[in-house]
């Protein structure tokens, strides 16, 4: 991005003013070498969203943030319904609320290494994972929209799980308000065989080592010990999101007209949070993220056997789950807010009410996916909040897939993380190169950054070593 | 003809040919590759897929997407499109089987055709292009 423009307020936060039909101005959290590999979509991106009616205060970048669709991904924005606020399904995305959990074991990573090649096997055959797989559970009508208003909890009534996992997942586990009703059949049709699957693309189960401690007050809180391994799950809302960001990106396109919008981008497409359809997709999104939530649930279930059988010794307690994709109503200086958050963490700092009890005084986990050979990181939230309490949610991609399978094979980044002690299993080679750790940015800059931005504080660096690949 | 373009995070696929339909099926083929080689597909089973839009951009969105539901739903992979459109509605037949993990390899899974880059046209050459670009 040409940084000519851009008005540098510090090290960290740079702005671009309004102009035009921008409404609000766009502040970038990165330092200068970020913001100049960013893409100029993200600018162009940034500025549209920033025409939406009733949005507040500013549009916020991410440091990882890169070319998405409508919004940038990594980007933040905040909707008054009350002042014609809308909601978009492109701000959200296609995936509804993809994102990880961390799972602690409790174990020395010494004890993982010893038994690494047979969990490795163990864990790639008990979660289905890649393009065709299916998951162990098969649910009819009346049980997927059971599933879909109930999300991680009602996986735990279930029995995938247990109750203590709920606390430590973002609304508790079960996002509320969602409506089944406003999930189109086709989508429902599209999940009937995915519970409990991974997926393909970026997402992943992986076996970390806590590698490095930043923040001892935050890491005893969380229970992160240097030497010890985590558990980490990327994945989202499988098909059933999929396809409600299709059915409601068309509508909310065909509607815009009729609202009077006038999208910058279609990919914009939106409505406002007062009429039936930004209602009726509200609902659906929310019942997506119970999707979500769900499915990580289930993918847990499905980790905490394997483990029970390879590693007795580990216990794979949930430090915490966070979303990347959604659009949620939150309360910030005591205006409610539908935010945002696309390629974004909510990032709740210490003291904050929706914050689990037991990590209240230190803040919301924040967890930073890596990329197979690349670290991965877990952050706190802070205060005062910035970006309505966001932060980055990965590396984000430095390179496309098409140049990553030329410039790499599949099998040859398979050795090479072998040989640094990373096993990857993965139903496809082709996946695993246009995946290669190469092709994402430096994920330690991003972090960096975050950190220096005051969107969230470093608080353990995680290196793989072993990775189920979708 | 079909081929992929760049995409940051995805992957852009683009189809050509004669008519606007030739370049649907084109596009759907792009599609097809995104995910395995297209050659590795047998036509052993064959879907009829419907759909309509308001526009021609559209309706390559909806036909791309039906395309992605029925690989979804049936666990399949198509390798041959026969594509015919009249009036913003499209009646289509897709050839292909289902998914074998040993023998597809398949890379990634299509989640939808977005808006990003969307352009059906006739080109100066009298050929048709359809393009878009595929989240995976």
């Amino acid at each position: 991005m040409n940084t000519t423009d851009l008005v540098q307020r510090d090290a960290t936060t740079w702005e671009i003013p309004p102009v035009g039909a921008m409404r609000v101005p766009i502040i970038l959290y990165a330092d200068q070498t970020l913001v100049r590999d960013m893409d100029e979509k993200v600018r162009e991106q940034a500025c549209n969203v920033a025409t939406l009616p009733g949005i507040v205060d500013a549009v916020h970048v991410m440091p990882d943030a890169h070319w998405g669709y409508g919004f940038p991904i990594g980007g933040v924005a905040a909707f008054d319904a009350a002042a014609g606020g809308v909601v978009s399904a492109g701000g959200v995305g296609f995936d509804i609320s993809c994102g990880v959990r961390c799972l602690l074991t409790g174990v020395c990573d010494e004890a993982i290494a010893a038994v690494a090649p047979s969990l490795a096997d163990a864990l790639s055959v008990a979660i289905p994972a890649g393009v065709g797989s299916t998951g162990p559970v098969r649910l009819g009508a009346g049980e997927l929209d059971h599933m879909l208003t109930g999300g991680a909890r009602w996986a735990v009534d279930r029995g995938f799980g247990t109750v203590a996992d709920l606390e430590r997942i973002e609304e508790r586990g079960q996002m509320l308000h969602a409506k089944p009703s406003a999930v189109s059949d086709r989508a429902k049709r599209r999940q009937r065989d995915e519970m409990g699957t991974l997926g393909s693309g970026n997402h992943y189960l992986e076996v970390d080592r806590v590698a490095e401690i930043f923040a001892e007050d935050a890491a005893a809180a969380f229970g992160l010990r240097r030497g010890e391994a985590v558990v980490l799950v990327h994945c989202g809302s499988r098909g059933l999101g999929h396809q409600i960001g299709t059915d409601y990106l068309r509508d909310m396109v065909v509607a815009a007209a009729g609202f009077g919008l006038r999208l910058p981008d279609r990919e914009l497409a939106c409505a406002p949070i007062e009429s039936e359809l930004g209602r009726s997709y509200l609902g659906a999104m929310r019942a997506a993220v119970n999707c979500a939530l769900a499915n990580r649930q289930i993918l847990t279930h499905l980790a905490r056997g394997v483990f029970a059988s390879v590693v007795p010794a580990a216990r794979l307690d949930l430090l915490f789950d966070v979303s990347h994709n959604t659009c949620k109503l939150e309360n910030h200086g005591g205006r409610q807010l539908f935010v945002h958050r696309k390629g974004a963490t909510r990032a709740f700092g210490p003291g904050h009410p929706d914050v689990p009890d037991a990590l209240r005084a230190i803040g919301q986990p924040v967890i930073i996916g890596g990329s197979m050979g690349t670290a991965s990181y877990v952050l706190v939230g802070m205060v005062p909040e910035r970006a309505w309490s966001s932060a980055c949610h990965g590396a984000g991609r430095a390179m496309s897939r098409h140049e990553a399978l030329r410039h790499w094979r599949g099998r040859e980044i398979v050795d090479a993380l072998a040989r640094r002690g990373i096993l990857i299993r993965s139903p496809s080679l082709r996946g695993v190169a246009e995946e290669a750790p190469d092709a994402y940015k430096n994920v330690g800059a991003v972090v960096d950054s975050a950190q220096a931005a005051g969107l969230a504080r470093k608080v353990a660096r995680l290196e793989p070593m072993v990775v189920v690949k979708g | 003809m079909w081929e992929h373009f760049v995409h940051g995070a995805d992957i852009g696929i683009r189809g050509r040919g004669a008519t606007r339909d030739d370049a649907f099926a084109e596009a759907a083929r792009a599609l097809t590759a995104v995910v395995t080689e297209l050659d590795s597909v047998a036509p052993r089973l064959e879907v009829p897929i419907r759909c309509d839009a308001p526009d021609d951009e559209l309706l390559l969105v909806a036909w791309l997407n039906a395309v992605i539901y029925e690989m979804a739903t049936r666990r399949m992979l198509f390798g041959r499109y026969e594509v015919c459109t009249h009036d913003h509605r499209l009646v289509a037949t897709a050839w292909g089987e289902p998914v074998d993990i040993s023998r597809h390899h398949p890379a990634v899974e299509p989640k939808g055709a977005t808006m990003t880059a969307l352009r059906v046209a006739c080109e100066p050459d009298a050929t048709w292009l359809a393009q878009t670009v595929i989240d995976v």
